[in-house]
């Protein structure tokens, strides 16, 4: 589904992803780990072509290196960006209508709202609160009910447990699981290695720039390296 | 609770409204001569390039400071267009006066403008904030700066001192700069041209308000918010931003057109940087991003110079026996200290609009299945 070939990206002189190599099956989960500033968010972003960035990304076969960002939506990518990204001054329903902006089906956008709210019932209570006033859980939650919105097959997540409490990563975390189970293929990028792993098939380590390791998630809960530097233990 | 009353009376409000503004100018004109018509005229002039300015700092958020270069381009376009001008200046080219007719000058300004704001929107697509206010301001001035110096090595625009004798709009034949003979009564210029300006603002207003509520406008809202999460959604944020520069300068553009033919007269002067602030104050003051609050501040402001100008000396006078501060002082004073009273105490303006949009959303909400 997702073919990614010598992927850079340079800020000024810094080089942050140093020509990375990387492949989603269709309905493959795949976690991307790694420390702070490994490069984990700007190869996401150049995924989805919110960076300039050199390299070959493929999404069903077709090169979409230079295509414009705004035109992966309806190719069936969403990014959920980092930060959550919640149009503050809207209302949580508004904020969903805004993730289907491309599309130009009312009525099953309509159903498809009420799909996202019996998936996040804490969303429905707030339908007509303005997203800003929600807590950071239930921002991240509208996050990925507005990306589910343009009903995609690839869904890009960056760092979903960012700046929330254990309790809400934990809920968050349910409802990523609840979102794959439907089938929709995740690339997930997440500093919470045990938590990401545990909902992908298959890890990816980025290291200063590089993909170091890339196994099957229960192989990386085993490696000792990995547990060393990435579980705590 | 009865579902047709509030509707009637909603219907009823703008039956009263609408009687209001049409017997406005005779009722202003008989109670305080026809000079305050014409400060109405022109209050309906702020409004339209108030509203133009609100799809650009209102609706996406993007604060120009330039603003009136888009006011200035519409007024020249039609001033070189209807007056003797380029005839006199280039006697080779023009062998007289270009006599186009009004209804095609006044849209080809407007396109023109709306041109200028696409030019100025292109380069400033990443900027955001401080960097596009100090980038627009620059334009502006740009603008006013070669209007004022355009009189060689070719005289385009006669410099400093302006364009004269521009024709007037005329409709169905007669100039709105004469009186109208109607059923035996004499209707003076400064009403006909307020019916016109009239006709003109509720046209842009209901350009507005369809574009608030149409995908462009939810667009622009979503830029305005956060632009990676707009661009997330699917949006074309770069063409997003230029319909909105470019929209917003056509409406500007219309306006200057009108203001040059009401005037007969145009030059750099009324085009300068606190203009641009003036009417980026009526947004501001009034609530942005909200028509109703635009017209209101737009009225407000534009009004304010003339009561005091009208009121201040004679009440000084009255108080004090002379007339310490000169109202044009006294308008600035009392419009810094409007501005420092309406951020302190309603920083969404006047009539904002979130509130607003907040109700309907949970309107909306309660109305749902």
């Amino acid at each position: 589904m997702l073919q990614v070939r010598q992927l850079e990206v340079h800020y000024g002189g810094i080089c942050a992803v140093k020509g990375i190599d990387l492949d989603v099956a269709p309905g493959e989960k795949v976690a991307l780990i790694g420390a702070n500033g490994a490069g984990k968010t700007s190869t996401l972003k150049a995924i989805a072509r919110m960076l300039p960035a050199s390299g070959e990304v493929r999404l069903d076969g077709d090169d979409i290196s230079q295509a414009a960002p705004h035109t992966l939506v309806g190719r069936g990518l969403a990014l959920v960006p980092e930060g959550r990204g919640v149009f503050a001054r809207l209302s949580v329903r508004e904020n969903l209508e805004m993730g289907a902006y491309v599309r130009h089906d009312s009525s099953a956008i309509a159903a498809d709202i009420e799909r996202v709210f019996g998936m996040l019932p804490r969303l429905k209570e707030r339908a007509a609160q303005t997203a800003g006033t929600l807590s950071g859980g239930e921002q991240q939650m509208l996050a990925i009910g507005r990306a589910l919105m343009s009903r995609p097959r690839l869904l890009l997540l960056d760092e979903p447990s960012m700046g929330l409490s254990p309790i809400m990563v934990d809920t968050v975390f349910g409802v990523i699981r609840d979102v794959v189970r439907e089938g929709v293929t995740l690339l997930l990028v997440e500093q919470n290695a045990r938590l990401a792993l545990s909902v992908c098939d298959r890890g990816c380590v980025m290291e200063s720039g590089r993909v170091t390791l890339c196994a099957p998630s229960a192989e990386l809960l085993d490696n000792p390296a990995v547990r060393a530097a990435y579980l705590g233990e | 609770m009865n579902p047709v009353a509030p509707k009637l009376r909603a219907h009823l409000g703008i039956a009263l409204i609408g009687v209001a503004l049409a017997v406005l100018p005779f009722v202003v004109g008989a109670t305080f001569g026809n000079s305050w018509v014409r400060i109405v005229d022109f209050a309906l002039l702020y409004v339209m390039l108030a509203l133009g300015l609100n799809i650009v700092v209102g609706f996406a958020g993007l604060l120009d400071l330039g603003y009136i270069a888009f006011y200035a381009v519409g007024a020249y376009l039609y001033a070189l267009l209807s007056s003797p001008h380029l005839a006199l200046a280039f006697p080779a080219v023009f062998a007289s006066a270009p006599d186009l007719p009004f209804w095609l000058v006044l849209p080809l300004g407007a396109l023109v403008a709306g041109l200028f704001g696409v030019m100025l929107g292109a380069p400033t697509l990443k900027l955001r904030g401080d960097y596009l206010a100090i980038v627009t301001l620059g334009f502006g001035e740009i603008i006013r700066i070669f209007l004022n110096n355009l009189n060689a090595p070719l005289n385009l625009t006669n410099g400093p001192q302006g364009i004269n004798n521009i024709a007037p709009a005329r409709i169905a034949g007669h100039a709105l700069s004469r009186p109208l003979e109607l059923f035996g009564a004499q209707i003076p210029s400064v009403t006909l041209y307020y019916y016109f300006f009239l006709a003109l603002t509720l046209l842009v207003i209901f350009v507005c308000v369809r574009l608030q509520d149409s995908r462009l406008g939810r667009a622009w809202v979503a830029i305005r918010e956060d632009e990676v999460a707009a661009r997330a959604c699917g949006i074309n944020t770069r063409n997003v931003k230029l319909l909105a520069f470019g929209l917003g300068a056509t409406f500007g553009g219309v306006a200057g057109g009108l203001f040059a033919g009401f005037q007969g007269f145009v030059s750099p002067e009324s085009f300068g940087l606190l203009e641009s602030i003036m009417v980026l104050c009526m947004v501001v003051l009034g609530g942005m991003g909200n028509i109703a609050g635009v017209i209101l501040g737009a009225v407000l402001l534009a009004l304010l110079p003339e009561v005091l100008r009208w009121g201040a000396a004679p009440l000084q006078q009255a108080l004090f026996g002379s007339v310490p501060v000169d109202p044009e002082t006294l308008r600035l004073l009392l419009f810094g200290i409007a501005l420092v009273l309406v951020m302190r105490l309603r920083p969404a303006g006047l009539w904002p609009s979130a509130l607003r949009r907040r109700e309907l959303a949970a309107h909306a909400d309660g109305s749902a299945p």
